[in-house]
C-alpha cells in the first residue's frame, strides 16, 4: 500500500509542476465552454426581420412599433406578398417574417381574437428559436398590457412556422454534447501521455525493474486525475448554468457522479492508448483524432442518430459518449432520476472496467 | 611557435547571461594545423565559448576572430569557413551514404561536379564502396564516426570543431579516427576538440582547461603533466580541480 | 552462491545479433565490469539480467533465480541504474528518493546507513529539482535511489558516461564502499582506464566476450611487451612505423605510439635507427607492460583473424 500511495503522490507532483498539464486540465474546459457560450448565445440584438402587414391598421402598427422599440429587432423590410417571404429568406436578408392577417383590428374588435404568423429561418436553429421566442414574448407583453385591459378580453393567436429545419433542435441540446466532448478529450489527452512520458524519459525502465505491479502503476496514474477532474466537472456544470443559462432540472449529485464516472472511463481510455504507443506525439494524436470526431459526429451531439444509416447507428451505439449525452439530457433537461439512466450508466461502467482491464493486460512487464 | 599563422584569436572574451558570467576574460590563440583540446567539467563554460567561436552567439565583450573574421560582424563568413561535428552527429538515417555526402556538400555551396568528385573520393578513401547506396542506419557504428568527420571537412574548412568525437567507440576505430584527425591537421585544417574525457586530451597538441568560466591551464599535455607531476591528463585535471576547490574555500 | 550466472546468452534484433553467446559468473561481493564500446551489447545484456528483456537463447540467473521464470522475485532484490539518467527531473532530490523508497515498501530512514556516504554529498541540495543537478550529482542521486531498498545485486549500465573526471573518481570510490556492505556490483563502461577499478572484468566486443579475468591477469595473458615510442610527431611516427617491416601492430596512444614487434626479440636499436633515417627527432623508446586497452585491441585483432 505504501508503494501505491507513494506513486500517487509522485503523480501529483508531476501534475502540479507541469504548467502544460495544468493549463489543459483547468484552463481548457473553461475556455472551450466560454467559446461555446459565445457561439451559442441566448441573447439577440437587432435581429433583422421583415413585416408583412396585410391589415395596416392601428393595432398592427402599434405591435410593429413595439417590436421596433424592443431593441431586439430591426425591421428592415416591409413586404406585401407571399412570394417575397421565400425570396427574403433565400437571400438571407432577414431571420424572421411577421405576418399580420388582414383586417386584424377589425377581427379583434369583432371576434376578440386575431392571428399573427411568425415564420423563421430555422436553418440556423438556435437563432430561429431565439428570435421566435422573443417575438412571441413581445406580442404577449402587448396582449397583456393593451388588450386584456378591455372588456371583454381580446387575444392574439401566434402561429409559428419554422422553415428548413422543422424538427428544431433547441440550443440546450448542445450543452450535454459539449460537456461530453470536453470531459472525454481532456481526460484522455492527459493520461494518454502519462505512461508514454515515462517510456520516453527512461524512468519506465526503473519502474519495471521494481516490485510495482502493472495494475498499481495504471491505477496510480488515473487516481490523481480523477480527483482533479471533479473540479473540472464542477466548473463545466457551473459554466453551463451561468454562461448558457441552462438550469439543471434533476439532481446535481447524480449529475456530478455520472460526470465522474465518465471521466474515469475517459482516463482509462487514455491509459489504454498510452500502453500501446511509444511516443507522446503519437499518443496525443491518437487521443485527439480518434476521439474528437466520433464525439462530435457520432454521438447524437449534433446530428440525430435516428436519421443515420444503420451501420453508423451501430457505431454510435459503440461510442460511449452517446450514452453519456443521453444521461446528461435526462438529468439536466428532463430532470429525471437515476432510474431513467441506470442502463446507460451501466454501459459506461462496463467500458471503464474494460479499458482498465485491457490496459493492465496490454501493459508490458518487459521492454519490447 | 609564435610566428605561426593564428586561425583563432581570442582576447578578453566575456559572456554574461543575466548576472551569471559564463566566460570570464578568456584569452588564447589557436594556430593553423593544430589539434587544440578544449577541456573542462560540465558547466565550466565550454559550450558557451564554442557557440561564440562558431558565430552562433555574440560575446558580451572582448575581441574574437575566427578564420580571419570578426564574430560580431561576420558570423556568416565564419560559418562558411568552419566545419562542425557533434557527439551525435546528425547524419540523416533515412538517406543513403552518398545522399548524405551530397547533401552536406551542397549546403556548403559546392558545385555539382565538385560534389560528385568529393563523393567518389570520400567513399573510396573510407572504403565504403559497398555501402555507398545503403541507408545510414545500416552502417556499422565505427564507420558512422569516420563518415561524419569526413563530411564535416568536405568543404575543406579552415577549422573543424569536434565535440567528444571518440566517446564510446572501440579502441581500434578510435585510433583510426585520430589518424584521420592528424591527417586533416597535416593538411592545414585546424582541429578544435572539446571534450571532458581526459583520455581524448592526451591526443591533442595543446590543451586548455576551463573551470568556472576561466581558463585555468593552457599548454601541451607533456608540459602540463610535467608541471603537475602527473602521469596522465586525468591526474592533471584532478589536481587542478583540487587546487581550485581549496582556493575557493580559503 | 553466485550473484549472477549466465550461460550462452543470445539476443537478436531482427538481423542484428546483439549478443552472440555470453557466459560468465559473478561471485558474491564482487565488482564485475563489462568493458566495451557502444554497440558491443552491454545494454542488451544488462536488460536481460534485470529481467527487462527476454533472451533468445541461453540461461541466466541472479542469486539463483531464473531471469525469465522468477522475474518478479528478482525485481525485489536488485538495484538497477540504466544507461540513460532515469529519475524524475521535475521532482526534487528528496522526493525522488522517497518515491523509490516507497516503491519498495521501505523508507529513507530504514536504509539510510547504506546510502549515507553517497547521499550526504547531495543532501544539502535535497530541495533542488533533479533536473537542475550537475552530471555527477545526478549519478549520486540515481545510485542512492537504486540502493535505497538494500539490493543484493546492483546493476549499473555506463554510470560514468558523460560525467567529469572528478565525479568519476568519486563514483568509483563509492562503489568500493558498497562492496564492503556485501553488495555485488555489475557495472559497464566504455572507458578502458576504469577496468583496473574492478575486481574482474569481461571485455565485450561485438556481442561476444573477448576475455574474462582480473585486470592484472588480462594484461599478462597476451604475453607480449609493448614499446612506447615518442618523437616530435605522432602522425609521422604512425605513418613510418606502420610501413616498417618488423611491425606487428602500432597504435597512437596520446602523444606516443604503442608498437608491438612481430618478433619479440626484435632489437630496439634497429627501430631507433629506422626512425632516425626518417628524420625523427627526440626519439624515445621504452618497453612497458601492456595496458588493458592494448590487450583489448590485441584480442579484437586475434578474434578477427580467428573468424577468417
Amino acid at each position: 500500500m505504501r508503494s501505491f500511495k507513494g506513486f500517487v503522490i509522485k503523480e501529483f507532483y508531476h501534475i502540479f509542476r507541469d504548467k502544460r498539464t495544468l493549463l489543459i486540465l483547468f484552463a481548457m474546459p473553461v475556455l472551450q465552454m466560454l467559446l461555446f457560450g459565445y457561439v451559442i448565445t441566448n441573447e439577440i440584438k437587432n435581429a433583422r426581420i421583415a413585416v408583412w402587414d396585410r391589415s395596416k391598421d392601428v393595432i398592427t402598427q402599434k405591435i410593429t412599433d413595439k417590436l421596433r422599440g424592443s431593441g431586439y429587432f430591426n425591421v428592415v423590410l416591409e413586404i406585401d406578398n407571399e412570394e417575397e417571404i421565400e425570396q427574403v429568406f433565400k437571400k438571407g436578408e432577414v431571420k424572421e417574417v411577421v405576418v399580420f392577417e388582414s383586417n386584424f383590428a377589425e377581427k379583434i374588435g369583432r371576434e376578440g381574437v386575431a392571428k399573427i404568423n411568425i415564420i423563421a429561418d430555422a436553418s440556423d436553429a438556435n437563432t430561429a428559436n431565439l428570435v421566435v421566442s422573443y417575438t412571441s414574448a413581445v406580442i404577449n407583453d402587448f396582449t397583456v398590457k393593451e388588450l386584456r385591459a378591455v372588456d371583454p378580453p381580446m387575444k392574439i393567436n401566434t402561429e409559428t412556422r419554422l422553415l428548413y429545419n422543422p424538427e428544431m433542435k433547441g440550443v440546450f441540446m448542445f450543452v450535454p454534447g459539449t460537456m461530453a466532448m470536453i470531459l472525454i478529450l481532456i481526460s484522455a489527452l492527459l493520461t494518454s501521455v502519462a505512461i508514454v512520458r515515462e517510456k520516453e524519459t527512461g524512468t519506465m525502465e526503473v519502474l519495471l525493474v521494481s516490485p510495482l505491479k502493472p495494475s498499481q502503476i495504471i491505477i496510480g496514474k488515473v487516481t490523481p486525475y480523477v480527483a482533479l477532474s471533479v473540479i473540472n466537472a464542477l466548473s463545466v456544470i457551473l459554466l453551463s448554468r451561468f454562461v448558457f443559462g441552462l438550469p439543471v432540472q434533476g439532481s446535481y449529485t447524480l449529475l456530478i457522479t455520472e460526470c465522474v464516472l465518465f471521466i474515469i472511463m475517459s482516463l482509462s481510455l487514455g491509459i489504454l492508448i498510452s500502453t500501446t504507443t511509444n511516443s507522446q506525439q503519437v499518443a496525443m494524436m491518437l487521443s485527439m483524432v480518434a476521439l474528437l470526431l466520433p464525439t462530435i459526429m457520432l454521438s447524437g451531439f449534433i446530428f440525430p442518430i435516428e436519421n443515420m444509416p444503420f451501420w453508423l447507428q451501430v457505431v454510435c451505439r459503440i461510442n460511449p459518449s452517446t450514452y453519456f449525452i443521453i444521461i446528461e439530457k435526462n438529468i439536466m433537461l428532463k430532470g429525471t432520476g437515476f432510474l431513467s439512466v441506470w442502463k446507460e450508466t451501466l454501459v459506461i461502467l462496463g467500458y471503464t472496467l474494460l479499458f482498465i482491464g485491457l490496459s493492465v493486460k496490454k501493459f508490458n512487464v518487459r521492454l519490447s | 611557435m609564435e610566428n605561426r599563422e593564428k586561425v583563432i584569436i581570442v582576447r578578453d572574451l566575456v559572456k554574461d547571461f543575466g548576472g551569471f558570467r559564463a566566460n570570464d576574460h578568456l584569452t588564447f590563440d589557436v594556430y593553423k594545423g593544430e589539434v587544440f583540446g578544449f577541456l573542462g567539467a560540465n558547466g565550466a563554460g565550454k559550450t558557451t565559448a564554442i557557440k561564440i567561436l562558431c558565430g552562433l552567439l555574440k560575446p558580451t565583450s572582448g575581441q574574437v576572430r575566427v578564420a580571419g573574421f570578426d564574430v560580431y560582424k561576420q558570423s556568416n563568413l565564419i560559418k562558411k569557413n568552419i566545419g562542425y561535428m557533434s557527439q551525435k552527429f546528425s547524419l540523416y538515417e533515412d538517406l543513403t551514404v552518398s545522399e548524405n555526402i551530397s547533401f552536406y556538400a551542397g549546403i556548403y555551396g559546392l558545385g555539382f561536379r565538385e560534389i560528385k568528385k568529393k563523393r567518389m573520393e570520400l567513399i573510396q578513401k573510407l572504403g565504403l564502396e559497398s555501402y555507398a547506396g545503403k541507408l545510414i542506419k545500416e552502417l556499422p557504428l565505427g564507420w558512422l564516426q569516420k563518415l561524419a568527420f569526413s563530411i564535416a571537412i568536405v568543404h575543406n574548412p579552415d577549422i573543424v570543431f569536434l565535440d567528444e568525437p571518440t566517446s564510446g567507440v572501440d579502441p581500434i576505430t578510435r585510433r583510426q579516427f585520430w589518424m584521420m584527425i592528424y591527417e586533416a591537421a597535416a593538411n592545414g585544417i585546424t582541429v578544435f576538440v572539446t571534450t571532458h574525457y581526459m583520455d581524448e586530451a592526451e591526443y591533442c597538441d595543446r590543451v586548455s582547461i576551463m573551470a568556472d568560466g576561466l581558463i585555468v591551464a593552457l599548454d601541451t599535455p607533456a608540459n602540463l603533466k610535467l608541471s603537475f607531476r602527473a602521469k596522465s591528463m586525468n591526474e592533471v585535471f584532478l589536481e587542478l580541480v583540487r587546487n581550485k576547490n581549496n582556493s575557493n574555500q580559503q | 552462491m553466485l550473484s549472477v550466472s549466465a550461460h550462452e546468452l543470445k539476443k537478436n534484433y531482427g538481423a542484428v545479433k546483439a549478443l552472440k553467446g555470453i557466459s560468465f559468473d559473478v561471485s558474491e561481493g564482487e565488482i564485475f565490469g563489462f568493458i566495451g564500446p557502444d554497440g558491443a551489447g552491454k545494454s542488451s545484456l544488462f536488460r536481460i539480467l534485470t529481467t527487462l528483456l527476454l533472451p533468445d537463447a541461453g540461461q541466466a540467473s541472479v542469486c539463483g533465480l531464473d531471469v525469465v521464470k522468477d522475474y518478479k522475485k528478482i525485481r525485489k532484490i536488485i538495484g538497477y541504474m540504466p544507461g540513460k539518467f532515469s529519475l524524475y527531473q521535475d521532482l526534487s532530490v528528496e522526493e525522488n528518493l522517497s518515491f523509490f523508497a516507497s516503491v519498495f515498501e521501505t523508507t529513507i530512514e530504514s536504509n539510510y546507513h547504506l546510502i549515507k556516504e553517497i547521499y550526504s554529498h547531495i543532501e544539502p541540495f535535497k530541495k533542488r529539482r533533479a533536473g537542475q543537478l550537475s552530471g555527477g550529482m545526478k549519478q549520486k542521486l540515481a545510485l542512492s535511489c537504486a540502493l535505497i531498498h538494500k539490493p543484493n545485486v546492483l546493476f549499473m549500465d555506463e554510470p560514468t558516461t558523460g560525467i567529469d573526471a572528478v565525479s568519476r573518481k568519486e563514483f568509483w570510490s563509492m562503489l568500493k564502499g558498497l562492496k564492503k556492505e556485501g553488495i555485488s556490483i555489475v557495472v559497464s563502461t566504455p572507458y578502458m582506464d576504469e577496468a583496473s577499478l574492478c575486481d574482474r572484468v569481461a571485455l565485450l566486443q561485438d556481442g561476444i566476450i573477448l576475455k574474462t579475468d582480473t585486470p592484472n591477469a588480462i594484461t599478462d595473458t597476451i604475453g607480449k611487451k609493448v614499446w612506447a615510442i615518442s618523437s616530435e610527431s605522432v602522425y609521422k611516427l604512425m605513418c613510418d612505423l606502420s610501413g616498417y617491416g618488423g611491425c606487428y601492430s602500432v597504435y597512437p596512444f596520446g602523444q606516443m605510439v604503442h608498437y608491438m614487434p612481430a618478433d619479440q626479440s626484435e632489437e630496439l636499436t634497429l627501430v631507433e635507427n629506422f626512425l632516425k633515417e626518417r628524420n625523427h627527432r627526440n626519439i624515445s623508446i621504452e618497453i612497458i607492460e601492456p595496458t588493458v586497452e592494448d590487450c583489448f585491441m590485441e584480442l579484437m585483432r586475434i578474434n578477427k583473424e580467428d573468424k577468417r
